[in-house]
């Protein structure tokens, strides 16, 4: 052999760090060459917008207060749920890596265990982020129009990563539940369909029969875009932004310890 | 003190999946620079030791070590001295060639020069370099497998595991593959294969042990294994059916079989020397004419059959 080989002695823990981002580069490579899954990153948040403002606008804005557009209502709310569809694609890619046997590729290295789903969640956000630019773009096209600050929009941006970062995890841990890559995407709608339509991302839960509304207004996709939609629209954010971020931490506080258990138990037998 | 001629040492390993017990107490050893076949049927067995073996699984009972490391308590001391390469090729289809071996070899904790170095040696070695920067996902199975290699070695670790590594595999690209591992054998790499073809064992390995059921029903080198079994087979061609008939007669019990269609027989011999000898002379003296003349020495195909009792079967591993 010709090649003399020289190994990196970091400590254990820049050594994690390292494995993580090799793994988020690999993630993300995978985004960029799964052409479908990012012409769908592309084109799904645009059609939503278009579809949710010009078929509901018409109806729905007479339940809005004075002076809100529909458009300017509706944006908090479909960018929290294309960001939450996003977040799904974690399951797959997990689910993908576990049927390939390529995850016992990487566990016979000496290499952090977390390193694989890290990749995937954090190569998740870099999607939902573009996701998320191209929807309020097309917005700025059809007539959205903000008041909200440059200090506002950073305040969404840091409530949106860690929505995202939340779901991104819960939805790793689908990915380790399920029991096939067909199996996953349904687990996946069938958790993030009810949660974002049964909250207040597409209409004022104000109109909501009286279970519903108990249900949607205490659940976190609410508090999410009610904080989002106070920031967009120069409205008091009241108690919303605490909330949210709130439920975020108690998601990602249950659902790493749990990712990473189920990882080390399924990856094992 | 530790035994450092043996790499892998296996005591008395025990693993179950509820009452399906997959190992029932398997001992092996292997020395420094050899090769290892574990050779059985599916459902041996043969995975589920390897996965152990690589850290994937945590056995029931039993010690194992490699390199002195223990697998339950030292697992990452063991994983920087292993490769791995498993039955489906783990290997990432969206990655290109290329990429897959770097992101390994910094996985390994290769500095960045020192992986993209490597790499290209490796693509170079394996007949990869025109396919280097295609993604996986547009290789044929044996270029698959051997990326799927070049990616355990990427490291230069000094043991490797091979879990059934041609199976699926076309003649061509298996001798491939074999003509690699020699090499890695040459250069004085410990590898612990797994195969249910008996003339790999019989090609590749220095020592094989054969297990069924879960356990280890036989070991030694392939010429030990076969001196268990039996007795050289010595097969005549003659000019045609008269002659075969007459020297068929000739030679009476110890005639195994004839295919007149050949013109061959086979006769069973005890001492190679002095029979043949004896058998020739018998024919000179019947003035009957040798075509061809080989002696067979009994194949691993045999061993295994009479040790097992079975044909290999085609039942689903479990893993």
């Amino acid at each position: 052999m010709a090649v003399k080989l020289e190994f990196e002695h970091k400590p254990a823990p820049l050594q994690s760090l390292n494995d993580s981002l090799i793994m988020i580069k690999r993630s993300s490579r995978h985004i960029l060459r799964n052409t479908d899954q990012l012409l769908g990153a592309f084109f799904q948040p645009i059609m939503f917008l278009v579809l949710f403002a010009s078929v509901f606008g018409g109806a729905i804005s007479k339940a809005l207060p004075h002076g809100v557009s529909y458009l300017d209502f509706l944006m908090a709310g479909i960018i929290v749920q294309t960001v939450a569809f996003g977040s799904t694609t974690t399951s797959l890619g997990v689910c993908n890596d576990l049927q390939k046997g390529i995850v016992d590729r990487f566990r016979s290295l000496p290499m952090s265990n977390l390193a694989v789903l890290n990749g995937h969640v954090v190569s998740d956000l870099f999607r939902n982020a573009i996701s998320t630019i191209v929807m309020l773009l097309t917005g700025l096209v059809i007539g959205f129009r903000s008041s909200a600050s440059v200090m506002d929009w950073l305040t969404i941006a840091g409530i949106l990563v860690l929505f995202t970062l939340a779901f991104s995890w819960v939805s790793a841990v689908l990915g380790l539940l399920a029991k096939s890559v067909e199996g996953v995407q349904w687990l996946g709608f069938v958790f993030v369909f009810p949660l974002t339509f049964a909250s207040s991302a597409f209409v004022p839960t104000e109109g909501m029969n009286k279970v519903l509304r108990a249900f949607a207004e205490n659940q976190p996709i609410t508090q999410i875009v009610n904080a989002v939609r106070a920031l967009i629209l120069g409205r008091p954010i009241g108690n919303y932004g605490w909330l949210a971020v709130a439920w975020s931490l108690g998601i990602l506080v249950v659902s790493v310890p749990l990712a990473a258990w189920l990882f080390r138990r399924k990856t094992t037998q | 003190m530790p035994d450092t001629d043996h790499v892998i040492q296996v005591k008395n390993l025990t693993k179950s999946y509820g009452a399906n017990e997959v190992l029932k107490g398997v001992d092996l050893q292997v020395r420094r620079g050899t090769m290892l076949a574990l050779l059985g049927p599916n459902g041996a067995g043969k995975t589920t030791t390897v996965r152990i073996l690589s850290t994937l699984l945590r056995a029931d009972g039993g010690t194992v070590t490699v390199e002195g490391h223990d697998v339950l308590s030292e697992p990452d001391k063991v994983r920087s001295v292993i490769g791995l390469t498993g039955q489906s090729a783990a290997v990432d289809e969206l990655l290109t060639g290329r990429e897959n071996l770097e992101m390994m070899g910094r996985l390994y904790r290769l500095t960045k020069n020192s992986a993209r170095e490597r790499a290209q040696e490796l693509l170079e070695d394996f007949d990869l370099v025109a396919a280097a920067d295609r993604t996986a996902k547009t290789y044929s199975g044996g270029m698959r497998r051997r990326l799927d290699l070049a990616v355990s070695l990427i490291a230069t670790p000094p043991v490797i595991f091979l879990d059934e590594p041609t199976t699926g595999l076309d003649p061509r690209s298996r001798l491939a593959m074999w003509s690699i591992i020699k090499k890695l054998l040459a250069d004085g790499t410990t590898i612990l294969l797994t195969t249910q073809y008996l003339e790999e064992a019989d090609q590749l390995a220095d020592q094989i042990v054969v297990i069924d059921g879960g356990k280890v029903i036989a070991e030694g080198t392939a010429t030990e294994l076969k001196s268990k079994v039996g007795k050289d087979r010595l097969e005549l061609t003659f000019e045609n059916e008269q002659a075969l008939n007459k020297a068929t007669e000739l030679l009476g019990k110890n005639v195994v079989s004839s295919n007149p269609k050949t013109s061959s027989l086979t006769i069973i011999i005890q001492e190679t020397n002095k029979d043949v000898r004896s058998t020739l002379e018998k024919l000179e003296v019947a003035k009957l004419k040798i075509e061809a003349m080989e002696i067979h020495k009994p194949t691993l195909d045999d061993v295994f059959l009479s040790l097992t009792g079975k044909q290999k079967d085609t039942n689903k591993e479990t893993k």
